[in-house]
C-alpha cells in the first residue's frame, strides 16, 4: 500500500493470540530503487517543487521544538512557508534534546582513519541489529557531514584542536573517530543552534511560536492531516489551528516507564492521538536501556540520571558473592567475596560488553538478591510489596591505584562530581553504584522514505518516528537523526506533498474540526470530573512498575500476557478513580499529566502486544525464550526481519499488524557474539 | 526529617500573592528539592487542596526550566539548579521560604511559575548567526583558535534559567544577554553581525523592562553554569565599538 491510498486494508479474520489481527503487508515505503548511493539524489530530483511565490500561501504546523522540530521549523521558515510551532515548555530552547551528552556522528573522515559514508551506514545497520531500513540509514550517513557544516556555521562551539580544526573522538565501541562533541553538552549546543535559527525566523515573521501549548488532537479532514487542537496550558483555552500539513517532532515515549532518563514532561500524546486517527505505530516495543545510570534511591524518585558510558572503560563492575554482604560497606568486603560477574561471564569483553548485555546482567544479579545500595519498595507480581536493592558497584579503586587519583579525576571528574551531588557519596572513596534505566525509544510513528505517516499530510521527524535505528541505537546517532530529518530530509520531501497545496480552507464548523474540538473538551471535562481517590502520579508509577518488570530488559510470553491484563485493569481503574483537582481555565499541571498518563496507559498495552508477538530477541528487545546457549540475544531473521506497523483497531478493539519486510542488499545479516 | 515550607502562592497573574505554610514529615536527604515538592503536592492532592505549581522538566540541570528563590537565594543555598539541589543540604526542622523569580520582565503566571518569554525576544533581536540551511561551507574551512572556541563555549553554556535576573537587585538580564553576545562574538562566524547584534539585543532588553547593569556581580555568583562575569566586559567593549562606529 502507498500512503496516498485511503481504503482501509483488508483485515484477516480472527484474533492472533487473542490480542491482535493481521492486516495486509506494507508494500511500498517509497524509497527509490537503484544503487544505494543514488537514492537520495534521485528522490530529491523527483520530488515536485513549490514556487517561492506560492510558499507564502502555504502553512505548516510543527509540534515539538527539539532538534527535529526546531530545525525543521527554521528551515521551512527560511524557505518561505508560514510555520506555526507548538511546544509545551516555556521556551523552545528547553526541549529534551538539550540533555544529550555524548556527541553526534558524521562521516567526515577528518581523522583519515578510513571512515566513509558507507562505513557509517554499515555500522548503523549492524548496530540496529538489522531491523532498520537500508535506504534510510544510508541517507542518514550521507547527510551527516552537512549537519556538522551547518552547526559550525551557526556558531555551535564544538571541541577544537590547537590548530583550530575540529576534534573528534571514538564513541560507543566504534573503531573510527567520527564523533563531534562539545564537552558533555553536545545536545545543548546543537539545540541552541537550532533554537537560534528558529528565533531568527520568528523575528522574520515566517515562524509563529506557541509556548506552553500542548497538542491534544489531530484534525484529519477528507483523508488529510489539516490541523491540530491544542490546549493553551496557561489559560486552558482549547484552540483550533489549521494548516496544509502537520509535522510531529515530539520525541520519544520512554516516560511510559515512569522512571527514565527523559524529561518529566516528555510524553506520547501528540503521536498517540495521531495513531488513534490512523497513523500506524512502528515497533513500539523497541526501547533502549542504558546500563550506567544512577540507581533509584527511594520511592519518591521522579527520574533517573544517566552517566556517560565511558565510565566502563576503567571502572570494574561487581556485586557481593554472598547476599548477606549486600548492606556492608563495600570497602570491607574482601576481594575473594566479590563477584566481578561481567569479567567472569564475558572474559573477552569484560566490563565493556554491549549495553543490552551489561544491563541484563545487572538485573539478574539484583533479581538474585545480590544487589547493593538502599533497599527500595518494589511491587511484586501478586501485588505485594518487597524491599529490593537495585544497584551494582562500579568500582574505580583499581583504576585509582593504577593511574592515580588525579588522572582519574582528569578523565572522569565531572561525572564523579555529578554522582556525588546526586547521591551524597564520594566515588573516589566508595565505589559508585549503577543500574540500568530506560533512555531512548527506537519505535515511533511509522513513516515512509519521505517521513510521511500513513495519514497523508502528517509528517513525523526525529525520535517520534520509528525509522532509522532498528532495534538498537548506537551512541551519538540520535542527534544525527533529529537534525538530518529537520534540516535536510523533511524540507526536501514535504515540497512534493505541498505541491498540491494550498488546500481548500476548512471552515471552523467542518465536521472533522468540530469532532476533534469536542473530543478534546469532553476528555478534559471527563478527567476533571472523575474526582476519585488516587493521584495521577500514583497511576503513572504503577504503570511504570508493570512496564519495567515485564516489558523492560527481559521479556517473556508469560510476563507480557500478565502485563497486558494488569494494564487493562489499571486503565479501567484510572478512569474510575483518578483525582484531578482544579479547573481547566488555569495553569493545571495535574490535568496536563492526567491526559498524558491516560495515553501512556493505552500505549503501554500496545508495547506489550508488540513485544509479545515478536518471538525473537533483537537489540534492546530481549525475549527470554529466544536466546543462544550462552544467553545471548537470538534473532530470527527468517520470520521477523520486518517492521511491525500497528494500526489502531478502535476503542476496546484489537490492533491490526501490518508488516513491512526489510530487504538487505548491501549488508549481510550476522549473529552477534561477545564471548 | 521534618521540614516547614513557606510558599509564596498566587492563583493567577493578577491575584495577590500570599505566603502559605506547610509541614512535611519523612523527607529523606536523597530527595531532590523538586521531589520534595512532588511529595508536598501528593499530600495536597489527597487533602483536596490545589497543588503548588512550579516549573521543571529535565531534572538533570540542563534545560533551565526550573527556578525558585529559596530563602532569598536563586536556586537555593548551593550553586546549582533547583532540580540538582538535594534535601541533604537542609537540616531536620528547617523552615524554608519559597518564592518565584521576581522581576517585572518575568510576570508570575501562577505560584512559582513565571513567564520568561522576554528572554526569547532578546534572542530574536539578534542572538543568532544569519545562515540559511543547506549551503554552509565545509566545517574545516574556517579554523577557530582553541582558546577562542573554549571561551565561546563557556559563554554558550548558559541555560537561560533566569537566576541572574532573580539575583540582581536591579533585575537586569545583562549576564544572559552578554553570554550570547560573547559566545557569538568570539567566533569568526559571528563577526559580520557583531556590532548590530549587541545594539539590538540591548535595546530589546530595555524594552522588556529589565533593569540596568551596575556591576554588582550577584548574577555570576548564583549562575548554576558559572558563566563568568567578564562576558559583560566583552559586551561593553562591543557596544563601545558599535557606538563609535556609528559616530
Amino acid at each position: 500500500m502507498t500512503t496516498t491510498d485511503t481504503p482501509a486494508p483488508a483485515v484477516s479474520e480472527g484474533l492472533v493470540n487473542g490480542l491482535y489481527r493481521e492486516g495486509e503487508p506494507i508494500a511500498d515505503s517509497k524509497a527509490p530503487s537503484g544503487p544505494l548511493q543514488n537514492r537520495w539524489e534521485e528522490r530529491k530530483f523527483s520530488a515536485r517543487l513549490v514556487n517561492p511565490a506560492n510558499r507564502r500561501k502555504m502553512s505548516v504546523i510543527i509540534v515539538g521544538t527539539g532538534l527535529a522540530g526546531a530545525s525543521a521549523a527554521a528551515t521551512l521558515g527560511e524557505a518561505g512557508y508560514n510555520v506555526k510551532a507548538f511546544y509545551y515548555q516555556d521556551s523552545a530552547r528547553r526541549a529534551h534534546s538539550i540533555a544529550a551528552q555524548g556527541g553526534i556522528n558524521a562521516a567526515k573522515n577528518y581523522k583519515n582513519d578510513n571512515d566513509s559514508t558507507f562505513r557509517l551506514f554499515y555500522d548503523t545497520v549492524k548496530g540496529g541489529d538489522y531491523r532498520a531500513r537500508e535506504s534510510n540509514v544510508y541517507r542518514l550517513a550521507e547527510v551527516s557531514a552537512a549537519i556538522i557544516d551547518q552547526a559550525v556555521a551557526q556558531g555551535v562551539p564544538f571541541a577544537r584542536e590547537y590548530g583550530g580544526l575540529l576534534d573528534n573522538r571514538s564513541f560507543g565501541g566504534v573503531q573510527v573517530s567520527r564523533t563531534f562533541y562539545a564537552r558533555g553538552q553536545t545536545g545543548q549546543q546543537l539545540l541552541i543552534g537550532a533554537y537560534q535559527a528558529f528565533q531568527r525566523q520568528v523575528a522574520a515573521g515566517t515562524v509563529t511560536s506557541y509556548a506552553r501549548h500542548e497538542m491534544l488532537e489531530l484534525i484529519v479532514a477528507d483523508g488529510r492531516a489539516r490541523g491540530i487542537i491544542v490546549r493553551d496550558m496557561v489559560t486552558g483555552e482549547i484552540e483550533t489551528h489549521l494548516a496544509d500539513a502537520v509535522v510531529l517532532g515530539t520525541g520519544g515515549y520512554g516516560n511510559v516507564f515512569f522512571l527514565s532518563t527523559n524529561a518529566m514532561g516528555s510524553n506520547v500524546s501528540a503521536a498517540w492521538r495521531a495513531h488513534r486517527k490512523g497513523a500506524y505505530f512502528g515497533n513500539p516495543c523497541y526501547t533502549q536501556i542504558h546500563p550506567t545510570c544512577i540507581p533509584v534511591s527511594g520511592s519518591h524518585q521522579s527520574k533517573l540520571t544517566l552517566m556517560s558510558e565511558s565510565l566502563r572503560n576503567d571502572g570494574r563492575i561487581w556485586v557481593p558473592k554472598d547476599p548477606a554482604d549486600c548492606d556492608k560497606d563495600p570497602r570491607e568486603i574482601p576481594e575473594d567475596a566479590r563477584d566481578y560477574y561481567l569479567e567472569r561471564i564475558y572474559p573477552a569483553f569484560g566490563n565493556l560488553v554491549p549495553r543490552d548485555i551489561a544491563s541484563r546482567s545487572a538485573k539478574y544479579q539484583c533479581d538474585d538478591g545480590r544487589g547493593v545500595g538502599p533497599a527500595v519498595d518494589e511491587v511484586q507480581p501478586d501485588g505485594s510489596t518487597k524491599q529490593v536493592r537495585r544497584g551494582v558497584y562500579l568500582d574505580f579503586a583499581d583504576a585509582i591505584k593504577r593511574m592515580g587519583k588525579s588522572t582519574v579525576a582528569a578523565k572522569y571528574g565531572n561525572l564523579f562530581d555529578m554522582y556525588q551531588r546526586i547521591t551524597g557519596e564520594d566515588p573516589y572513596e566508595v565505589p559508585m553504584r549503577i543500574y540500568p534505566a530506560v533512555h531512548y525509544t527506537m519505535g515511533g510513528l511509522w513513516v515512509d522514505y519521505d517521513l510521511q505517516s500513513t495519514i497523508p499530510g502528517l509528517f513525523v521527524t526525529g525520535e517520534a518516528n520509528f525509522s532509522d535505528h532498528g532495534a538498537n541505537r548506537l551512541g551519538a546517532s540520535a542527534l544525527m537523526q533529529g537534525l538530518s530529518d529537520g534540516y535536510f530530509v523533511l524540507p526536501n520531501t514535504i515540497n512534493d506533498y505541498l505541491a498540491d497545496a494550498p488546500f481548500e480552507a476548512l471552515p471552523e464548523d467542518h465536521p472533522a474540526v468540530a469532532e476533534a474540538h469536542a473530543s478534546v473538551s469532553e476528555r478534559v471535562h471527563k478527567l476533571l470530573s472523575v474526582n476519585g481517590s488516587r493521584s495521577v502520579d500514583s497511576f503513572h508509577r504503577e504503570l511504570g512498575t508493570i512496564m519495567w518488570e515485564y516489558c523492560g530488559m527481559d521479556r517473556s510470553e508469560e510476563g507480557l500476557k500478565y502485563a497486558i491484563g494488569r494494564i487493562r485493569e489499571l486503565r479501567e481503574e484510572f478512569w474510575r478513580d483518578v483525582r484531578v483537582l482544579g479547573e481547566n481555565e488555569e495553569l493545571n499541571q495535574a490535568l496536563e499529566r492526567a491526559g498524558r498518563v491516560a495515553d501512556f496507559l493505552e500505549l503501554g498495552e500496545l508495547m506489550c502486544v508488540d513485544a509479545l508477538h515478536r518471538r525473537e530477541s533483537c537489540g534492546g528487545h530481549f525475549r527470554s525464550e529466544s536466546q543462544t546457549e550462552d544467553g545471548e540475544a537470538l534473532r530470527d531473521d527468517e520470520n521477523f526481519a520486518y517492521v511491525a506497523a500497528w494500526e489502531w483497531g478502535g476503542e476496546g478493539e484489537a490492533p491490526v499488524l501490518h508488516k513491512e519486510d526489510l530487504q538487505y542488499e548491501y549488508v549481510e545479516m550476522k549473529q552477534r557474539s561477545y564471548k | 526529617m521534618k521540614i516547614t515550607l513557606k510558599v509564596m502562592r498566587q492563583t493567577g497573574p493578577s491575584a495577590e500573592p500570599r505566603l502559605v505554610q506547610y509541614e512535611l514529615m519523612g523527607i529523606s536527604g536523597d530527595m531532590s528539592f523538586l521531589e520534595m515538592l512532588d511529595v508536598l503536592n501528593e499530600e495536597l492532592t489527597e487533602r483536596g487542596e490545589d497543588p503548588v505549581a512550579f516549573d521543571s522538566d529535565c531534572r538533570e540541570g540542563i534545560c533551565g526550566m526550573c527556578g525558585i528563590v529559596i530563602d532569598g537565594e536563586a536556586h537555593g543555598p548551593e550553586r546549582t539548579t533547583v532540580c540538582q539541589l538535594h534535601m541533604r543540604s537542609f537540616k531536620d526542622g528547617d523552615v524554608i521560604t519559597l518564592e518565584p523569580w521576581r522581576a517585572s520582565a518575568f510576570p508570575v503566571i501562577k505560584d512559582l511559575v513565571v513567564d520568561r518569554s522576554s528572554f526569547d525576544r532578546i534572542i530574536q533581536a539578534g542572538g543568532y548567526i544569519s545562515v540559511n540551511t543547506g549551503a554552509a561551507p565545509d566545517a574545516h574551512a574556517t579554523p577557530v583558535p582553541k582558546e577562542d572556541s573554549d571561551r565561546a563555549f563557556e559563554a554558550a553554556a548558559c541555560i537561560g534559567c533566569g537566576a541572574c535576573v532573580a539575583a540582581c537587585p536591579n533585575a537586569s538580564s545583562m549576564l544572559f544577554t552578554a553570554a550570547k553576545v560573547a559566545h557569538l562574538g568570539l567566533l569568526p562566524q559571528g563577526q559580520p553581525e557583531r556590532e548590530a547584534r549587541v545594539v539590538n539585543m540591548l535595546q530589546q532588553q530595555d524594552a522588556e523592562g529589565f533593569g540596568g547593569c551596575t556591576n554588582i556581580g550577584e548574577c555570576a555568583a548564583v549562575c548554576p553554569k558559572e558563566i563568568p562575569l567578564d562576558v559583560i566586559s566583552t559586551l561593553n567593549r562591543d557596544l563601545g565599538k558599535a557606538l563609535a562606529g556609528r559616530g
